[in-house]
């Protein structure tokens, strides 16, 4: 509509003010262009190179490729300790088109606990974007299958591989290999961090802790190129880790088995070595654990149990138990005795049951006067005092010898020091001495302590391992070798470390020997049970340990005490005696006596003895 | 040429009978081909954006055939035609916003669409459109410069749909909206004092605005603008990442389809409103420099237009329709460039969208119509 007014109004006025302005815009304009300019200028010409720099930054990454553990096998090459693929499920909240019903899918599919959800919520918050958050760690292939085949297609969702540590004969194995678990704040004190990059465990203890500087290996880089999202879209500059070295063992998978099965339900221990080399051919302690479930952190109930169970199942009997070795140690000190001149072979001594001190009250008893009114026989010869494991023979023997005689003959078999084998948590044990109670206790020898010591009672301590490596030493004639569990590493042997030799004269091991054969072949041997059927010959040694001491006179009653207070009983033996491929060390803890022990024993050098040689 | 149309001032034509086949569709040539020039630097850069994806580029040519279409029609209107109409236009896009809380569909939490069933649209936009054209129409009709009554009449009509475009919310359009109007009162001559101390009143605002007004997103837009690194992986996140694009490009960029910025997702809405770093990082400042030149012809052509057109109206429009085109490209390249808070305002032809494209050329319909309006009126 053309106002009939419009030409009638100061046109001209309008234009004038119009023009005005729009020089003023003009001027606003320009100004304003030039400072965008300017802005453009000062980001792309000044400021260019930090910038460039920084887009490099953005898309260049570092990455730590993680070396791959060394695995662990058996002396048959068993996988004992292997790296299973394992599959993390994450998630991308700006892929997904709605991330709280994807949640919820994913913890319907998955079962997922409210912990594992919380952790998830705890992980979410500190994510920058398009970065993937786990929600389910440690699936393994056949869960992956099962609940999880299609999960990647879904928006939002991605699957990584990894691996994870598996121990696939779980409790058989714990104690010697150990376990790995997540990297710990304590655990980077004492490891190198730039080795550790990207790795997310290390070992905890037993083998997978002795032997993580070699079973752990080197991280690698590499350089990618990224997109925001964090996608790898192409690799710049690459350098391989190295993987961990893997572990031979000596142990041998169906022997440990045997042992584990030969002890049952019985509380102890089982070492087995071979006498050529020192090397584990099974370790065994009972209870054991499930080592798989301490790899991706242990539950706190489950740790809990572990760790306030009486039967204690974290501790590694083996090399962490210490017992009074009883009688075990008769035909050490018989060796030793010999070398001395103390006794000969045909030394006899006179054998009424139970023995006195000179000018003392006290009966030392015999074990024997529970079976029998009287002693073994009239007098008891070295022969017959170690089949019959007689005692006042020993507390003779002792007394003549005294303490510290005797520490200086028991301590070249390795007794009251770790024998320095290549696991974690290793005990000592004790070997008295008048020096030790004055340093360890503050208070004189008493001569009362050498009589009970002369049958491994009283203050002396062993483990299963060091009454094992003295047992080698009697099947070796003296040699002997530092007990080892892992034969190689990679190509490097590392085991069958010769220790100092003890001088053990022919006649006096022959002597020593002829008793112990006895324990099991003559027909009054202590360990006589086990000979039935039996198609090698066993050097052997039964032993008893008191785990209360007994008032005097007082007949001792097994029934009447608890079954913790009961007797260990103890074996050690090597067979077979001409050659011996084998020796081994049993205590069944609580087991009433040796016959708890001896049978386990026999088990085990069955299955041992009946491999061929060569192996 | 006759010796009538000599005697008209600042004309070289006859505007009786047009020439050629563009001035025949009232077309003006000179402000269309720099904005050409634009179109195909800007489908350049949206292919680079969208990684090469021939659907994006070809959905964003039909939205140039269909504005263009749009322009066509509206370069056949005469003004006086748009003049009468404009109050209507208004009126009806103030109701369709009103109607939208009620009404509305929205994404991403705001409300800007009505649904008519077989489409959607944005009464906001047709509120860009319908702005200047009521308070030209408004001011106009009380004479120039206006008064004091007539300023603040024009302000409420401005502010009216302003506000409920804010509250939508949608900040960068309200923003728009209320610059096309104002342009239109700055034009027609308020004075300087009304200027100034409406400004001064302006900034009085700011702090209620920002205590009661001002959502805690937007909030946070404005302090990230002062302090990216505060919050390097939310909200400081894209201004950081199109600084880098734009900072990384240089003099000379790192090449078309060679930005890692963007090809590699670290830039946001790289297609839509951050586009013009993708520009910058793969032309360098030498392409940024160039679209700024095209810009700068199209604004100044539209000065040219308003500066020659025949009636107030016209040239009030002319005017504030060029400013409002200005506005977009400012504010789109500065908040990009870290020097505005970041508002949803798209850069005009390169940003990949239909709504915008469309409105901005119903206006330079608008402005292609005053060009070749005909000189009936000696000044």
């Amino acid at each position: 509509m053309a106002r009939p007014l419009d030409s009638l109004r100061d046109t001209r006025r309008e234009w004038m003010i119009n023009r005005s302005r729009l020089v003023a815009a003009l001027l606003g304009i320009s100004l304003l262009l030039a400072i965008l300019v300017y802005r453009y200028y000062s980001l792309q010409i000044v400021q260019h190179d930090d910038f460039l720099t920084q887009s490099d930054r953005n898309r260049i990454r570092m990455e730590v490729i993680p070396p791959t553990r060394g695995q662990i096998v058996d002396r048959k090459g068993r996988l004992l300790a292997a790296n299973k693929p394992t599959f993390v499920i994450g998630v991308v909240r700006e892929r997904s088109e709605d991330p709280t019903v994807l949640i919820q899918t994913l913890a319907e599919r998955l079962s997922l606990t409210d912990r594992e959800l919380e952790a998830f919520q705890e992980r979410s918050e500190r994510r920058r974007p398009f970065e993937a958050v786990p929600i389910k760690l440690g699936l393994d292939d056949a869960a992956l299958a099962t609940v999880a085949v299609d999960l990647h297609q879904l928006p939002g969702v991605v699957v990584d591989a990894q691996l994870t540590r598996d121990y696939p004969y779980g409790e058989a194995l714990s104690h010697v290999l150990g376990y790995v678990g997540r990297v710990s704040a304590e655990d980077l004190q004492e490891l190198d961090p730039e080795r550790y990059r990207g790795t997310l465990h290390t070992g905890k203890v037993g083998l997978e802790k002795r032997y993580e500087p070699l079973l752990h290996g080197k991280p690698g880089y590499r350089h990618v190129e990224t997109n925001a999202h964090g996608r790898v879209l192409r690799v710049l500059e690459k350098q391989s880790p190295e993987p961990g070295q893997n572990l031979r063992l000596y142990l041998d998978l169906d022997l440990q088995r045997e042992a584990v099965a030969a002890l049952g339900d019985q509380r102890g221990a089982v070492v087995a070595l071979d006498p050529a080399t020192g090397g584990v051919l099974a370790m065994v302690s009972n209870p054991s654990y499930d080592s798989n479930l301490f790899v991706e952190g242990i539950s706190y109930a489950d740790y809990a149990e572990l760790r306030g169970s009486l039967d204690t199942p974290l501790l590694n009997r083996a090399v962490q138990g210490q017992y009074p070795p009883g009688s075990t140690i008769k035909p050490l000190i018989s060796l030793g005795a010999l070398a001395r001149g103390f006794i000969t072979p045909d030394t006899a001594v006179p054998d009424p049951g139970w023995f006195q001190l000179p000018g003392d009250d006290r009966r030392y008893r015999d074990w024997t006067l529970r079976v029998r009114g009287a002693g073994h026989a009239e007098t008891v010869d070295l022969r017959l005092a170690i089949a019959e494991s007689c005692d006042t023979y020993y507390y003779d023997l002792a007394h003549r010898m005294g303490i510290d005689t005797m520490a200086e003959a028991l301590e070249p078999f390795g007794l009251g020091q770790r024998t320095g084998i290549d696991t974690t948590g290793e005990q000592s044990g004790i070997l008295p001495s008048s020096r030790w109670k004055r340093a360890a206790l503050g208070e004189p020898w008493y001569p009362g302590e050498t009589i009970s010591a002369g049958i491994g009672q009283g203050y002396m301590l062993a483990t299963p391992l060091q009454l094992a490596q003295a047992a080698m030493v009697l099947a070796n004639k003296g040699e002997s070798f530092v007990p080892s569990v892992v034969h190689r590493v990679g190509d490097l042997t590392v085991g069958g470390l010769q220790r100092p030799a003890v001088p053990v004269a022919d006649a006096d091991w022959q002597a020593v020997v002829a008793g112990m054969v006895d324990v099991v072949h003559s027909a009054s041997g202590t360990a006589a049970a086990i000979s039935k059927d039996i198609g090698y010959q066993i050097a052997g040694k039964t032993g008893t340990s008191q785990v209360v001491s007994i008032a005097q006179d007082a007949i001792y009653d097994e029934d009447a005490i608890s079954e913790r207070n009961r007797n260990h009983g103890l074996f050690i033996a090597f067979a077979p005696v001409e050659s011996p491929r084998i020796v081994v060390a049993v205590i069944a803890e609580n087991g009433g006596g040796s016959s708890a022990a001896s049978p386990v024993a026999r088990r085990v050098l069955d299955a041992w003895l009946a491999e061929p040689t060569d192996v | 040429m006759s010796e009538y149309t000599r005697f008209l001032e600042g004309s070289g034509r006859d505007f009786s009978r047009p020439q050629t086949p563009a001035e025949r569709l009232h077309l003006d040539v000179v402000l269309l081909t720099p904005l050409l020039g634009i179109m195909t630097i800007g489908l350049f850069v949206l292919f680079s954006a969208s990684d090469g994806d021939w659907d994006t580029v070809s959905r964003q040519i039909r939205n140039f055939v269909v504005g263009f279409g749009v322009l066509l029609v509206v370069a056949q209107i005469r003004l006086d035609t748009v003049q009468r109409w404009a109050p209507a236009l208004y009126l009806l896009a103030l109701i369709l916003l009103l109607l939208i809380p009620f009404f509305g569909v929205g994404a991403k939490g705001a409300q800007r669409w009505l649904s008519l069933g077989f489409m959607r649209f944005q009464p906001s936009e047709v509120m860009k459109i319908a702005m200047p054209l009521m308070v030209a129409a408004w001011v106009v009709r009380h004479g120039l410069p206006p008064r004091p009554g007539v300023t603040v009449t024009a302000l409420l009509i401005i502010a009216l749909p302003a506000v409920a475009i804010a509250t939508q919310p949608d900040l960068g359009t309200a923003i728009l909206v209320a610059a096309s109007g104002a342009f239109v009162v700055f034009m027609a001559g308020v004075s300087w004092w009304q200027i100034i101390s409406g400004a001064v009143a302006a900034l009085a605002c700011i702090w209620p605005a920002w205590l009661f007004v001002l959502k805690d997103y937007q909030k946070q837009r404005i302090l990230t603008l002062f302090d990216p690194e505060a919050d390097k992986l939310g909200a400081g996140w894209n201004i950081i990442q199109s600084k880098t694009a734009i900072g990384s490009g240089g003099w000379s960029g790192k090449g078309w389809l060679q930005g890692t910025q963007s090809h590699l997702d670290f830039l946001p809405e790289s297609q839509t409103d951050f586009i013009i770093a993708v520009l910058a990082e793969e032309w360098g400042l030498r392409g940024v420099l160039g679209l700024v030149v095209l810009y700068g012809i199209v604004v100044a052509r539209g000065l040219w237009i308003s500066f020659t057109a025949q009636t107030s109206y016209s040239r009030l429009l002319a005017s504030a329709i060029t400013l409002t085109f200005c506005v977009y490209v400012i504010v789109n390249m500065s908040m990009v460039a870290g020097i505005l808070p970041v508002v949803g305002v798209p850069l005009p032809f390169v940003s990949f969208g239909g709504t915008s494209i469309v409105t901005l050329l119903l206006g330079f319909g608008i402005l292609t119509a005053i060009s070749t309006e005909k000189r009936i009126l000696s000044r």
